[in-house]
């Protein structure tokens, strides 16, 4: 690691404040994947903003139809949460199989989201299921954080809860990378009044994405059967030496049926 | 009987301090004064240097010197060497090119050690590395084993032509091509045995002090073998005569292999604490790790078998490249020549085998000694090809084993090596009950419903461990001899210390050597101490590898102990004023026959350290032993493991659903610890033949460096292993043990993939068979079916 300075604040308005006074600085959530990258010295930030002394960063609500997690939950707490488990048991099952248990005590669904590695869970379910991100000075639909355009968060932002949209259905299937534990392929798959959504995780350079093909197949009828005959393009899926493109797209295919079998379980 | 003697399942007393956090590893000890080493290591496989430039670098905060390969070149540092010399089949010596510490003009792998910094802290150290500016030229590299050898490669070192170390071979090729020539039956394969990172999970570390007031240095390692890194530091390297130089083992977190061998670091770092004045202290991140410790495997193997009409096999003709990498390791030489190609008979009366190996240069790690080292690519050759054998000619494959097994004993294989005892039949038979081979079509039956692809697999294997003896290894080439040392001390309070040469680092050396004790002595095990892994403590020793711990360095506990209860006997008689034939040792008493007079182990101590009843003109007070152990001839542990797997065709996913071991060991000292190498040993054996895939690109960068890419086994990849064993007690050590520590890694990949290409119906699949791989191998199963 590099040397750098490191606050630990302990409400919201001080981290802004010192994210604010310090360009280059870097909001600590979890650390799963900001520790790493500073270790091999691969990110060198003048400052750390720890966020896990704040209050209220990792509260678990149901607000009518939304269900909200704080931006600073721990994937542990989503997976045994209760509220959770009764709104969307699919991100129950998610949250409990990110990484290994050091992985989850630690890392939050702000710090994934925010970081949104292209084969991580989190954003595979805040694509499916239209979250909206709630920052420190907005509320970003999913749909546009991750459609690629929209890179990241502001210097500035902090997010703060994810409201999730209670859907019909819900789950998430995925097929880990077997040395990281991360998605190989994932797939989430949603069934709310708004429709059926498809998201791939694992398979595309620029992160999660829709999956029309399946969408529209699913929307006619939602069951396993009619995913059979589709066939996914692998034209512009990753090829890495865990799996070339064609057995990426071939996955996508198994793991939305699995997933959709899960929904109707 | 002693309650904590040998055959009793005695718990591990070193555990207690390992899982308590009271283990002393290298990492935990510092030094006074000391600084912290950082390595420059190359970025690029092949390059030459033309300038390193270190004026900012020696100028940065803390930093208390730079050193290069010119600085130890003037201090006439000697290179690192390889302990093996191979012959050329046509009688020339091996083409070594030399392997300086720090590198020279030239770098020739991503990871080769370029300079060294050190500083008062590991940040500072690093900041200070990141400022010295290496003038690189880089050049092509040869990466890949099958390619490296051509003439259009880029050649790594002057000495060898065509990046060949070697073209070595064994065995009667007249007599194999003749067994071909008139063979009902020929089965052939082609298979890349794959390249591991042992990734221990302590990594390496060195800390080092030169004391100016004695002129001496200690060196703290991580190291499997102190007494041999004392001798090549001094002998070799030049750092200072063995009597000025302490090597201490403390504890030792695994090793595999890849902490016998002695690298760079250890070198630099002991030199430079003389150089100067402080303790320099260097511990390896675990990046440093995957491409600064030596690797293991990484073959290339076309392997032929003729058979007879009735299956029984004619010839063994096996051709072999071996990727020994940029550089030669410790042992690297003998890792796929004498270790390797001796055990090509398995356990199967075969009359004639012939055998060629090329060891080969490529700008990657060194390779050498992994777990099994030799031995798991013999028996993956030979298991494979006999499966294959059956599978091809419809013989059943464990009928067609049977057919093969050798039965009368001793067995000389036409590959050196003279098999002393065994009971291959037997084994075979407990392992297909355990195993349920008979409800194996039913279980199939039972996936196939599922959808799922169910597959059995076998491996008979056989191992040499504790290679010996000296005088036939130092004729194949050792620079070394193979025997152990053992001092017993007899404290006066009739307490025990162990001093033995072996080093145990995970594997219970703590526990069984003094169960030995109390099964010799009579006394309890808690009594008892085993010293070990201090060059200025234990007189001299060869260190842990092979499997020879037990066999070798326990066999020398027990001439010790021999000379100890002679010694304690002929004290007892003294004292019971009885005739020394008179006098008998069991349970820990000395009784004097005839008469009622009897004397405690503890009470004869006292009484050697007293030295008030006999005459000391006749015996020497104290009680302490000492003996070096040579053995007769290798031990030659066997076993039959037997795997089952089901595999998702629609995933390719491969899950180990039963393990079924059976292992000849002969006596075992303790049972559980016995069970739990097995354990361990199956845990990377099924790492190596599903998950563990190294991977360099073109360029020679390794694409696997961490464990985001290396697939290590964990605890959900493994089914619960059914071991049991079938005990022939070894004739050639006192203690008729075997070993135990690498017969699960060598069993393994075969067994597996036997088992995974009995599900998919098809031979086309190569070690890791990892989902990706397995979905493909699927695929072509389809494809196959459709075509016929
Ligand atoms: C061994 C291992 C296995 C893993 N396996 C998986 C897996 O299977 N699936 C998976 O999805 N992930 C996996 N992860 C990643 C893990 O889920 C991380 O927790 C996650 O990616 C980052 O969350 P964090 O809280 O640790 O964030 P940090 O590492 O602290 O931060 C990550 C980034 O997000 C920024 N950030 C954090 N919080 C906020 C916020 N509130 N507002 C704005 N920016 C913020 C930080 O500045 C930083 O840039 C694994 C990680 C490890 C180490």
């Amino acid at each position: 690691m590099y040397a750098f300075e490191y606050v630990r604040p302990s409400t919201l308005s001080e981290a802004e404040r010192a994210l604010a006074a310090q360009p280059g600085a870097k909001l600590l959530a979890g650390g799963q994947s900001l520790i790493p990258a500073l270790k091999l010295r691969l990110n060198r930030v003048p400052l750390l903003i720890d966020l896990s002394a704040i209050t209220g960063l990792n509260r678990i609500e149901r607000r009518g139809n939304l269900l909200a997690i704080g931006a600073m939950t721990t994937h542990a707490e989503v997976a045994a949460s209760s509220v959770v488990k009764a709104a969307i048991p699919g991100l129950v099952h998610l949250a409990g199989n990110i990484g290994d248990p050091q992985v989850r005590n630690a890392g939050t669904i702000g710090g994934s989201l925010a970081n949104n590695d292209p084969a991580a869970d989190y954003p595979a379910a805040a694509l499916a299921l239209a979250a909206m991100l709630k920052t420190n000075r907005q509320e970003i639909a999913a749909d546009n954080h991750f459609s690629g355009l929209f890179a990241g968060f502001a210097e500035d932002e902090i997010l703060t809860e994810i409201l999730f949209p209670i859907p019909r259905r819900f789950a998430y299937s995925k097929f880990p990378n077997p040395a990281s534990r991360f998605a190989l392929v994932g797939c989430a798959v949603a069934q709310a009044a708004t429709g059926v959504r498809v998201v791939a995780t694992g398979a595309g350079a620029n992160g999660v994405f829709r999956v029309p093909e399946l969408e529209t197949a699913l929307s006619a009828s939602f069951s396993p059967d009619g995913l059979k005959r589709i066939v996914i393009d692998s034209s512009n899926l990753t090829s890495d030496i865990h799996g070339d493109a064609e057995y990426r797209a071939h996955l996508i295919g198994v793991m939305t049926k699995r997933a959709v079998d899960a929904c109707l379980a | 009987m002693s309650e904590t003697g040998i055959g009793k399942p005695v718990r591990r007393r070193e555990d207690i301090r390992f899982i308590t956090g009271n283990g002393r590893y290298t990492a935990d000890i510092n030094r006074p004064g000391q600084v912290y080493a950082v390595f420059v290591r190359s970025p690029h496989a092949h390059a030459r240097i033309r300038n390193i430039e270190t004026t900012a670098a020696i100028a940065a905060p803390g930093v208390a010197g730079i050193f290069t390969g010119k600085d130890l070149e003037a201090d006439r540092i000697g290179k690192l060497i390889c302990g093996w010399m191979i012959h050329s089949k046509d009688g020339s010596p091996m083409n070594m090119g030399a392997h300086p510490a720090l590198a020279l003009d030239r770098v020739r792998y991503a990871g080769d050690h370029v300079a060294v910094v050190l500083a008062d802290s590991v940040e500072q150290a690093k900041d200070a590395a990141e400022l010295i500016a290496v003038d690189y030229e880089p050049l092509p590299a040869a990466v890949h084993l099958t390619e490296a050898q051509a003439a259009s490669q880029p050649q790594i070192h002057e000495e060898a032509p065509n990046n060949t170390v070697y073209q070595w071979h064994l065995g009667d090729k007249a007599a194999v091509d003749a067994a071909f020539a008139r063979a009902a039956h020929r089965t052939r394969l082609e298979f890349t045995n794959n390249r591991l990172i042992p990734n221990a999970i302590e990594p390496r570390a060195a800390v080092a002090e030169y004391d100016a007031a004695s002129g001496g240095y200690t060196l703290y390692t991580t190291s499997q073998n102190p007494h041999v890194t004392r001798l090549v530091l001094s002998a070799f390297i030049g750092i200072a005569p063995e009597n000025r130089l302490r090597v201490v083992a403390p504890d030792v977190g695994g090793g595999f292999g890849s902490k016998i061998f002695i690298y760079a670091e250890e070198v630099v770092c002991t030199w430079a604490a003389r150089k100067i004045g402080r303790p320099v202290k260097w511990v390896a991140d675990r990046s440093e790790s995957f491409v600064a410790d030596a690797h293991g495997r990484d073959h290339h193997t076309v392997a032929q078998a003729a058979m007879d009409a009735e299956g029984k096999i004619l010839g063994l003709r096996v051709r072999t490249k071996a990727n020994l990498g940029a550089y030669l390791s410790t042992f690297a030489s003998s890792v796929p020549t004498y270790l390797y190609a001796p055990l090509l008979s398995g356990q199967y009366d075969v009359p004639a085998i012939y055998c060629e190996v090329d060891g080969v240069y490529t700008n990657t790690t060194p390779v050498d000694a992994y777990r099994g080292a030799g031995r798991p690519e013999a028996t993956f050759v030979i298991e494979r090809l006999v499966e294959v054998a059956a599978r091809e000619m419809g013989i059943d494959p464990a009928e067609f084993r049977m057919r093969n097994f050798i039965r009368k004993f001793p067995h000389q294989t036409p590959v050196l090596s003279n098999y002393d005892v065994g009971n291959y039949p037997a084994c075979m038979k407990v392992a297909l009950e355990s195993a349920d081979h008979a409800g194996f079509a039913e279980r199939k039956r039972t996936s196939t419903a599922k959808g799922k692809l169910r597959g059995l697999g076998f491996s008979a294997y056989i191992e040499a461990c504790g290679i010996a003896p000296s005088t036939a290894i130092g004729a194949l080439g050792a620079g070394v001899g193979l025997w152990e040392s053992a001092e017993i001390r007899v404290n006066a309070t009739g307490t025990v210390e162990v001093l033995t040469g072996t080093h145990a680092h995970g594997q219970g050396h703590e526990t069984t050597l003094a169960q030995i004790v109390s099964e010799r002595l009579g006394i309890p095990i808690d009594q008892v101490s085993v010293i070990h892994g201090d060059t200025d403590k234990v007189q001299m020793g060869m260190g842990t590898y092979g499997s020879r711990s037990a066999a070798v360095g326990g066999s020398a506990v027990v001439r010790a102990l021999d000379k100890v209860v002679l010694k304690a006997t002929r004290i007892a008689a003294r004292c019971m004023e009885v005739p020394e034939d008179s006098v008998e040792f069991t349970d820990g008493v000395f009784s004097a026959r005839g008469t009622n007079r009897t004397m405690k182990f503890a009470e004869v101590a006292l009484q050697a350290y007293l030295a008030h009843k006999f005459d000391t003109a006749e015996i020497e007070p104290g009680l302490k032993e000492s003996a070096f152990y040579d053995p007769t001839n290798f031990t030659f542990p066997s076993g039959v493991h037997i795997a089952e797997v089901e595999i998702d065709p629609e995933t390719g996913n491969t899950r180990v659903e039963r393990w079924t071991a059976v292992d000849d060991f002969g006596n075992l000292i303790n049972p559980m610890i016995v069970e739990g190498q097995v354990h361990g040993g199956i845990a990377q054996g099924i790492g190596q033949a599903l998950l563990e895939r190294t991977v360099y690109d073109d360029t020679g960068q390794l694409l696997t460096a961490s464990y985001m890419d290396y697939c290590m086994p964990r605890a959900s990849d493994l089914p619960s292993f059914d071991v049991a064993m079938t005990n022939t007690p070894c004739p050639s050590n006192p203690l008729g043990v075997k070993g135990c520590g690498e017969a699960g890694a060598i069993a393994a990949p075969a067994a597996l993939i036997n088992a995974i290409t009995n599900a998919l119906g098809h031979e086309d699949i190569e070690m890791p068979a990892t989902p990706g791989a397995v979905w493909r191998a699927v695929a072509l199963r389809a494809e196959k079916r459709a075509a016929e």
